[in-house]
């Protein structure tokens, strides 16, 4: 099954074609404030896929998850999200932005955290309903996170604050999680936990995931594959495509080797 | 000063029934005892979220700014909780436009701040007739509301409580993450605005009792003491409300038989809550976080 795939002879893409895809962006560009981010994007993320977004910074990573989460309008091309376009606020898409860590003072507990992502869009006030509060116990119980839904978020670790906010994200059971640099500053265990814990949610879920990182080396037993951004232009390919050193060299303007060991393992490693 | 000219009053008889007869039988004492708890509720509940937002600087930046609108309404002629209350909209209205652009910036803030006051200086000088309501603006004189500002100061702090409760919930969102917040479709810009109106509001009530200076303790050091207590939005609001209207009745109490001012015991009560609190709590948060690392 091909998971991922970039389509640069730009075919049109038929209705047929964007329901069996999780996201189809078809001849997409990008301005901000005049400036051309990237453009001449045509990739598609099938249901359930796991594809990883890498790129130098600044090249427009976090504006591909704006323009899928509708806060940012594409200056050029088509935008399909799960049969439809486009739009904020759209419930069937998960986000964890990025970040170091929740402030340490921060007065709320986990279940508040993630509580929010329920009812956080509802004007008014009011007790969370029986029903609210057993989807919150049930997404925290999917994360793994229920020892400590009681403390105060600031005080936890990176990783079980991760593992909040991910709760947070999959309240509304979306089809489609995007998550943007969820390893930065977290330790190698948790690195580890937090991927896996990615992986068994999409296969349950059959929920695509695009996952923003720098180091790949954590992702590469799961990803299905790869989208980089490379002058100007996303590009996304398979794991084999992408994982050569001559192109991750080229992308990150540096010297990239590529290893693998006896047991078939491959691992990324800079000069 | 009341307390001189009346040798009735020595100190409380600790009959409660007859003490409180006492204290209610002035006018002024009813009015400001009820324009202290009013006052008191909003600024517990707005300032939960002052804490949330991390605006305590901005907050004392626009009751400073306040100064300048309390005096410029003097020399007007106009009412002075009116004078505040335009000063501030316009300027809380300007920095909930600016949004999260406006942490870090200290400088800028701290420079609207100076003008401000000098601005109440200036204002000050070319108004002569009023000279004694410098201090007032300045520590506040909750002695000395009428009841025509009582009104007026009910009417928009029940205001401004309606709309806290029509926003709760996107508000906290907002405050907690407005990132997340404004990728589920929450008007971020919007709350932003709209709070620091509603924290205009708050401050315009609270220099009644207060005063400008003194209005990190109605606004700021209860709803801080709360979130040190508690990590539950509701019952932090609820404490922190509990917390001020608690300083302000026992602020006007000691002031009632002391001869000195109300804010000073308001402020005091305030301070060393909270530095009780922080002290007693920080340890044990302090033990907890060593203990999960």
């Amino acid at each position: 099954m091909v998971l991922v795939s970039s389509r640069i002879d730009d075919p049109r893409v038929s209705p047929d074609h964007a329901a069996d895809a999780a996201v189809v962006l078809d001849g997409v560009a990008v301005a901000l404030g005049g400036r051309t981010i990237w453009q001449h994007a045509n990739l598609s993320i099938a249901h359930g896929g796991l594809v990883g977004l890498i790129g130098p910074n600044g090249t427009g990573k976090t504006t591909l998850l704006r323009v899928l989460l509708g806060q940012v309008r594409p200056s050029a091309g088509t935008v399909i999200i799960l049969g439809g376009s486009a739009r904020r606020g759209n419930p069937r898409i998960g986000y964890v932005p990025q970040r170091k860590t929740l402030e340490e003072d921060l007065a709320l507990r986990g279940f508040d955290l993630v509580l929010l992502g329920l009812v956080g869009h509802r004007w008014g006030f009011g007790r969370a309903s029986a029903d609210d509060r057993s989807r919150v116990v049930e997404a925290l119980a999917a994360v793994g996170a229920e020892s400590y839904a009681d403390q105060p978020v600031g005080i936890l670790s990176g990783g079980e604050q991760q593992r909040l906010l991910i709760a947070q994200a999959l309240l509304t059971n979306p089809q489609l999680l995007l998550l943007d640099e969820p390893l930065a500053s977290l330790d190698l265990r948790s690195q580890h936990e937090i991927v896996h814990l990615v992986d068994s949610l999409r296969r349950e879920r059959n929920m695509a995931v695009l996952f923003v990182a720098h180091d790949l080396n954590p992702l590469l037993e799961v990803l299905d594959g790869l989208i980089y951004i490379m002058d100007g232009q996303p590009v996304a390919g398979t794991l084999d495509e992408v994982l050569q050193s001559d192109l991750l060299s080229q992308l990150y303007d540096t010297q990239v080797h590529l290893h693998q060991t006896t047991d078939g393992h491959r691992f990324v490693v800079g000069a | 000063m009341f307390f001189q000219t009346n040798n009735r009053i020595i100190g409380p008889s600790w009959d409660l029934v007859a003490d409180f007869h006492q204290v209610f039988q002035y006018d002024f004492m009813t009015n400001a005892f009820i324009a202290g708890t009013v006052v008191a509720i909003l600024a517990g509940v707005v300032g939960y979220f002052v804490v949330l937002r991390r605006l305590a600087f901005a907050s004392e930046a626009l009751s400073h700014g306040g100064f300048a609108g309390a005096t410029g309404a003097v020399v007007l002629g106009q009412d002075v909780f009116l004078g505040l209350l335009v000063f501030t909209s316009i300027t809380g209205g300007f920095m909930g436009f600016l949004g999260d652009r406006i942490r870090g910036r200290d400088v800028a803030i701290g420079g609207t701040l100076a003008f401000s006051l000098a601005l109440g200086s200036l204002f000050l000088t070319i108004s002569t007739r009023f000279a004694g309501q410098a201090v007032n603006i300045l520590f506040g004189n909750v002695l000395a509301i009428s009841s025509s500002d009582l009104i007026f100061v009910a009417v928009f702090a029940v205001l401004a409580l309606v709309m806290v409760g029509a926003m709760y919930r996107p508000l906290l969102f907002s405050s907690v993450d407005a990132e997340i917040a404004d990728a589920r479709g929450v008007p971020v810009r919007f709350l932003s605005v709209a709070f620091m109106v509603l924290l205009a509001v708050t401050v315009s009530a609270s220099v009644q009792v207060v005063g400008v200076l003194l209005i990190f303790a109605l606004l700021i050091l209860p709803a801080a003491a709360a979130q040190h207590i508690t990590a539950q939005p509701s019952h932090a609001i609820a404490l922190a409300v509990v917390l001020s209207v608690a300083y302000v009745w026992i602020g006007l109490l000691v002031g009632f038989y002391l001869p000195y001012p109300p804010s000073f015991f308001i402020t005091a009560f305030a301070f060393i809550t909270f530095v009780a609190v922080r002290g007693l709590l920080t340890g044990v948060a302090g033990g907890r976080r060593a203990r999960r690392s």
